[in-house]
């Protein structure tokens, strides 16, 4: 009928996650996104459209966020969009910038996803007090950390998982996350560390989750002709895949992420991946807790219901496993700037497919990645699959 | 590439207030008009569901967790534009040219009802540093936007006063129109003068309500319709978050996201080609600088038109038979499906006492309102 056009990812960009305490999130997206457009030898004039995404206004404490941090995105006098999903905001904000150069819309997109949320006080944490139900969630005082201890002792209890097995995710993550340039809680850890801090509500412990941040992250997509003049290693958007559950989180199972094999699914079906485990040679899957990691790798189909554990104690999921997860150190090592820590997936990626990774760069080769994150109520799953 | 067609719409609203209705209900009713229309099956025939809103109007941090129930998109693939309807309908547009998707429905509502401190959200949206401190209303922003634009322009108050007497008898023939009024001239120009020049009656009045549409392919729409409205062109634009360096007088949003939206749509000149435009006219001298931003008119002739009566609904350039934001309500983030709404309904022939004869092609434009400079321009017609 009409032929489907094919997008490039051709410059990535990341900043420091800290609390960037001298900087604004205007300065946060400039830096990101400068950093893309060298790394891709563009100019901001080459851009013909800029896609932005960025988590809750609260942080900030801006209505209109995305207006706010319009020209730090560089997106003066330029179409321009801010896209929101939670918690899945920095892996589709790059399936937003697909579609605005693969509907033949524009030759170009730059993708900023910007988040800081130390301005938030006394602790970010209460931006997500207004999340839940205001008549049958809210009075009850829910934080996340809450719902998501509800979600891992489901998933524990449904497969027979110990924390140990959980534990190890977090000990690989924060040992990647060592030779990551941007990375906050890089550490060398043991399993009795984690399972020896502090208990924030059982069976979540300190080193199960993820620390929040400052920072930014940049893409730079453009069409097939453009991406022939500008680069010989173009990494090509061979899937995108998004998926919404019911708000009525409570009347769910927990114990698996539909939404998120959905978002696969559909991801896959563009991709044309048949056999995700064989065809994924990297994947950088949604670990804002250690028990994400694994509760995601089953929704992405990398491994059946109950078995990541299992890969993670035998070593697979290592940067020399056969399948590595999260090579960059994820959420739970880089840290976790809501939406930039989801592009920072997505760039990881990016690198380790262009064999840019440096001291992170997986062996043998890898032709397709994968990225995805997860938001909302326990609700949203966004995959992106990237090919050499 | 196909092309891309709306097929269904459905609106409830717009009322000062639909205390009857929580915005989980109003989307519901809004979509079931919608899905009714085009006669589809939410849960079988829609591939993308696009959903636009901001956190603070609607109360909640992360508002997208609580859309996907009542519009029937429970496990399928949906996402929100933080933006207004129009710029929904830039993605769902773009959505379906990729070729990958065939039928996209497209959800803005306003429940400002439930919103008690309207004003004070949006004085958050004024730069933290800069601007937030200096207080006051930030409606503000907006009569010291007039004062240039009218000084620039060579334009008088009493012909942005005619826009709302305009506005407000065209809403008189919409239901779906809260703010509906025969008025003088004398009594806009005597009303209460609240951010000078910037008189009462020619601020919109917020509103709720909500618009559903649903859009799809030419090899969909053709078989679910044989009134398929189809979208020529649209353009968008984000001149500056900054009010020390945005241009005054001119709407520069508005005139680039024109000039994006013509060339897709092949438009060149745009007086003669384009048949009625639904501009955005959350203050009347908004509809005049919007008009000229559009190229509808030169530079400082808009409020001319208006004094000689062009722009009413039997004029030789109808401008906002609906009644605008003036006569309907001001919708938040549904303010372009507002426009939106009544350009479908009168290139399909069915605005009933509104109608306007003759018509092919029709333009519906948004604009984010104080402090923004973000502007959103749509071309459409029924013929293909």
């Amino acid at each position: 009928m009409f032929g489907k056009k094919r997008v490039a990812v051709v410059g990535a960009g990341l900043t420091l996650f800290r609390r960037r305490l001298k900087e604004t999130g205007k300065e946060l997206s400039y830096e990101a996104a400068k950093m893309a457009l060298d790394a891709a030898g563009m100019e901001l004039s080459d851009m013909q459209s800029v896609v932005m995404g960025t988590a809750p206004d609260a942080f900030d404490g801006v209505h209109m966020k995305g207006e706010y941090l319009a020209d730090g995105a560089g997106a003066y006098r330029k179409p321009y969009t801010r896209v929101f999903v939670g918690g899945g905001t920095g892996v589709f904000t790059p399936l937003a910038g697909w579609w605005h150069v693969a509907s033949g819309q524009f030759d170009s997109c730059l993708v900023v996803a910007e988040e800081k949320m130390s301005s938030c006080y006394p602790h970010p944490q209460y931006a997500f007090t207004t999340i839940f139900d205001p008549i049958t969630e809210r009075p009850l005082g829910m934080n996340l950390i809450w719902i998501f201890a509800l979600e891992m002792h489901r998933y524990m209890h449904k497969h027979g998982i110990k924390k140990e097995d959980i534990a190890r995710v977090s000990v690989k993550n924060k040992g990647n996350a060592l030779d990551h340039p941007c990375a906050q809680l890089g550490a060398k850890i043991t399993v009795e560390d984690v399972l020896n801090s502090e208990i924030m509500a059982w069976p979540v412990q300190r080193l199960d989750v993820s620390p929040t941040s400052d920072g930014g992250g940049a893409l730079v997509l453009v069409s097939e002709d453009v991406a022939k003049e500008v680069t010989d290693n173009p990494i090509w958007i061979d899937g995108a895949g998004w998926c919404i559950d019911s708000t009525l989180w409570t009347n769910r199972d927990l114990y698996y992420p539909n939404y998120v094999e959905c978002a696969a699914r559909m991801a896959y079906k563009m991709a044309g991946i048949k056999n995700p485990p064989k065809e994924i040679d990297v994947a950088e899957p949604y670990d804002p807790f250690d028990y994400k990691e694994l509760h995601h790798m089953e929704g992405l189909l990398l491994c059946k219901k109950g078995e990541a554990p299992k890969l993670t104690a035998e070593g697979v999921t290592q940067r020399d496993g056969d399948l590595p997860i999260n090579p960059s150190g994820g959420l739970l090592g880089v840290g976790n700037p809501i939406a930039a820590a989801g592009l920072m997936k997505v760039c990881e990626i990016f690198w380790q497919l262009r064999g840019e990774a440096g001291k992170r760069q997986i062996p043998g080769d890898p032709r397709t990645g994968l990225a995805q994150a997860w938001g909302d109520l326990m609700q949203y799953g966004s995959v992106i699959v990237l090919r050499h | 590439m196909s092309e891309v067609a709306i097929v269904g719409v459905g609106c409830v609203g717009f009322q000062p207030i639909l205390p009857e209705l929580s915005y989980k209900e109003l989307m519901y009713e809004a979509a079931v008009k919608a899905y009714d229309d085009a006669g589809i099956n939410p849960r079988k025939d829609v591939d993308v569901f696009v959903t636009c809103a901001e956190d603070y109007l609607e109360g909640f941090s992360i508002f997208d967790e609580f859309v996907p129930d009542q519009l029937g998109a429970v496990l399928r693939h949906l996402f929100t534009v933080s933006g207004d309807g129009l710029l929904g309908l830039a993605n769902a547009h773009m959505l379906i040219k990729t070729g990958h998707f065939d039928t996209v429905v497209l959800e803005a509502h306003s429940k400002v009802s439930d919103l008690l401190t309207l004003m004070d959200v949006i004085a958050f949206a004024m730069d933290p540093v800069l601007n937030r401190p200096l207080g006051g209303h930030p409606y503000y922003v907006a009569g010291m936007e007039m004062n240039r634009y009218l000084h620039d322009a060579c334009t008088t108050v009493d012909q942005c006063a005619q826009v709302v007497v305009k506005n407000k008898k065209n809403a008189c023939g919409n239901p779906y129109a809260a703010y509906g009024a025969n008025v003088t001239l004398d009594q806009v120009l005597c009303s209460e003068l609240c951010f000078y020049p910037l008189r009462k009656l020619e601020i919109s009045i917020p509103a709720d309500g909500c618009v559903v549409m649903v859009l799809a392919s030419e090899k969909v729409a053709e078989k679910l319709t044989d009134k398929p409205i189809w979208i020529k062109g649209v353009g968008w634009c984000t001149e500056t978050p900054n009010l020390e360096t945005k241009d005054w007088s001119k709407a520069v949003d508005t005139r680039l996201a024109a000039e994006m939206a013509y060339k897709t749509a092949k438009i060149r000149n745009p007086r003669k080609e384009i048949d009625f435009a639904e501009v955005n006219d959350l203050f009347a001298y908004k509809e005049l600088q919007h008009m000229e931003a559009l190229r509808l008119c030169d530079y400082g002739e808009a409020g001319k038109l208006t004094e000689q009566g062009i722009t009413e609904r039997n004029g030789e350039l109808p401008i906002n038979p609906s009644g605008g934001l003036l006569g309907m309500g001001y919708g938040l983030e549904a303010s372009g499906m507002e426009k939106l709404l009544e350009v479908v309904l009168q290139l399909r022939g069915e605005a009933g006492r509104r109608q306007i004869s003759d018509l092919d092609v029709g333009l519906a434009h948004a604009w984010r309102g104080i402090p923004t400079a973000t502007g959103i321009v749509a071309v459409l017609s029924n013929v293909k």
